[in-house]
């Protein structure tokens, strides 16, 4: 036996499993950068914002305010159905909050339940904004994390009231949100009670919706755009003014992403699957050379009596064996690779880059289980070695 | 025992072929030691493959034990081996890598012994050949006289009907070679049957009857007296 030779071979499988766990580490880092960058929103959002006509449409002057109100939030849903999921408006507000002696700036939006999905927005105590806050003005908060802890400190903020510019407001929820301490600095409220509380009227300043996830990004886009130009001809608003309505869809970005990814992904499998194969010629090599070097141990031992399946399962043991080993060995050094590298690389756009074992495994098991085959016609081959071949005197 | 009937063989060269078995006529009766003399070239070696199923004959007919051996499949003729024959090779033949205990219990790997039995059959045969202490050392760390004594060993293991002997004392100088041939000798005052292939004529003289091979066919076949190797020890 020829313990260089079966290192080196070794060497081949564990270099193929190794880079294969650390490709796909990188990837899945890549992944999960553009993943986190819109962890904040749902990805199928659709925000609709409102300003001043620049241009003069049908006999109107630019300059123009155009106000969105509750109606066309009604108006979007009945006029799109089942293409929106979920739907809601939001009114911008600033207060000065206080609780005892702590106060503070925070910013408000007044919301209607739907924005809970739209932002991802996690409750983690009490409740968030529902129906019969909106319909009864009901003077209710849903406070961020931050602002628990800056105005209640260590203690808890459900059930206690809150001072909002002279109002007191009940906290009936505190949320967390991935997408930063900004956005755990806020304070939610119906949008009903900001609207009667704070202008008496039914302004919005904003509204934002979901598509439907089951239509595809092209579908998606579409309606967007039908959805731009309706409101535009709602509005009175000129099709080339850019300003007086502006309808910004993910859609666009995830679009772009997602082929990203798809061909990064796809590029990976390419390369993956080159070394895989790499290893598997490795281990084919291995077992032609593991069958010469011991073309006369087989003469001996066929010589004393050993069946052909025994030689074939001799030589197949040994390169299996040094597979698995050379295997486990590239499999912790790939992940031990991606482990420690990960934490490093994140200014590189790769985010906690991590492979599953699974995978790993399922290609050392696959190099293993090709190698095997691979081996077989040369183990079949020395079975049929002659013994006086074998042990003819060199 | 043994009987051969009008065996042939030729070999491939080319486009042509070389014959070099000219039908072999042989019987061998059980508890014989047989020496098969030739220069090199004249079928010996050959016809010792084929008696030992490590070679096939074209022609002829091969009766081992009262089984004609014929057409065997690869797994049939690795069991007759097993059962039937006992090898001693010139270069011994160890597998380097297995001590001397290892080496000796292949062949009753091969039989299906389970592993307790292995070493103690193992053990008893190479006490037998005086190497009972040498047991866990590798082949090379043993003399060319160990290594032989630990092949023939192995031969025993499985308690063949026939030992087959290919120049066993070729790599040896003459103490050990007669050192060797009086534990052969010896093995056939126990009744094993014995067949060697030799050029040496001090060693053919120390069996019992010399078949003289020329250009594959037999020309001379005669019972000789004995010469004991004991007296050279």
């Amino acid at each position: 036996m020829n313990r260089t030779r079966s290192l080196l071979s070794g060497f081949t499988v564990a270099f193929a499993i190794s880079l294969f766990a650390i490709l796909f580490g990188i990837v899945n880092g890549l992944v999960n950068t553009f993943d986190s960058a819109f962890a904040d929103d749902a990805s199928n959002s659709i925000f609709v914002q409102s300003g001043m006509t620049s241009k003069a449409s049908n006999g109107l002057q630019a300059g123009r305010r155009i106000q969105f109100k509750n109606e066309d939030q009604a108006w979007i849903k009945e006029e799109f159905g089942d293409k929106v999921q979920y739907i809601t408006s939001r009114v911008y507000l600033n207060v000065v909050a206080t609780f005892r002696n702590e106060k503070s700036n925070y910013s408000i939006r007044a919301v209607n339940p739907d924005h809970q999905y739209l932002e991802n927005t996690k409750v983690t105590y009490g409740r968030y904004v529902n129906e019969s806050d909106i319909k009864n003005k009901t003077k209710v908060v849903v406070i961020g994390r931050l602002v628990e802890e800056d105005l209640f400190l260590k203690t808890t903020a459900i059930g206690k009231y809150i001072n909002l510019n002279g109002i007191q407001y009940k906290v009936v929820g505190v949320f967390s949100d991935d997408g930063g301490d900004n956005e755990e600095r806020l304070i939610y409220m119906p949008i009903s009670t900001a609207q009667q509380i704070y202008g008496n009227n039914d302004y919005v300043d904003q509204i934002n919706l979901t598509y439907n996830p089951d239509m595809n990004f092209d579908a998606a886009i579409g309606f967007s755009n039908l959805l731009t130009k309706k409101l535009k001809d709602r509005f009175t608003v000129s099709q080339n003014d850019q300003r007086a309505i502006r309808v910004r869809n993910l859609a666009n970005e995830s679009k772009a992403i997602n082929q990203f990814t798809f061909i990064l992904g796809f590029l990976v499998l390419v390369i993956g699957f080159g070394t895989l194969i790499a290893g598997i010629v490795g281990i084919s090599n291995m077992m032609i050379f593991i069958v010469k070097e011991r073309t006369k141990e087989i003469g001996i031992r066929k010589a004393l009596g050993a069946s052909p399946k025994s030689i074939v399962s001799i030589i197949l043991l040994e390169s299996i064996l040094v597979t698995i080993i050379a295997g486990f060995v590239g499999l912790v050094i790939g992940m031990g690779v991606v482990e420690f590298a990960g934490p490093f690389l994140e200014k590189y756009f790769i985010k906690d880059p991590s492979v599953s074992l699974s995978i790993v495994v399922g290609a050392a098991i696959t190099l293993i289980l090709a190698g095997a085959i691979a081996g077989y016609l040369p183990a079949k081959k020395a079975s049929r070695i002659k013994p006086i071949v074998a042990l003819r005197d060199d | 025992m043994l009987k051969i009937n009008k065996l042939h063989k030729s070999y491939p060269i080319g486009d042509s072929s070389l014959h070099v078995l000219k039908g072999i006529d042989l019987s061998v009766e059980a508890g014989e030691m047989v020496a098969i003399m030739g220069s090199s070239g004249s079928g010996k070696s050959t016809l010792l493959n084929i008696i030992g199923m490590l070679d096939e004959a074209d022609e002829g007919e091969y009766i081992l034990d009262n089984v004609p051996i014929k057409n065997l499949t690869e797994k049939k003729a690795a069991i007759y081996r097993n059962k039937f024959l006992g090898f001693i090779f010139q270069s011994f033949n160890l597998i380097n890598y297995k001590n001397a205990l290892d080496n000796v219990a292949l062949p009753l790997y091969y039989q299906g012994l389970k592993r307790k039995e292995r070493i103690e059959k193992g053990l008893f045969h190479l006490e037998k050949v005086g190497l009972k202490d040498w047991a866990h050392h590798l082949p090379n760390e043993l003399s060319g006289g160990q290594k032989q004594r630990v092949a023939i060993a192995r031969a025993l293991a499985a308690d063949p009907k026939l030992l087959l002997a290919d120049e066993p004392t070729g790599a040896l100088d003459t103490k050990t070679s007669h050192e060797i041939m009086d534990f052969i000798q010896s093995l056939n005052d126990e009744g094993k049957t014995i067949l060697m292939v030799t050029h040496e004529e001090d060693i053919a003289s120390m069996c019992k009857r010399i078949v003289r091979l020329k250009d594959g066919v037999i020309i001379e076949d005669t019972f000789v007296e004995q010469v004991r190797a004991s007296q050279y020890v």
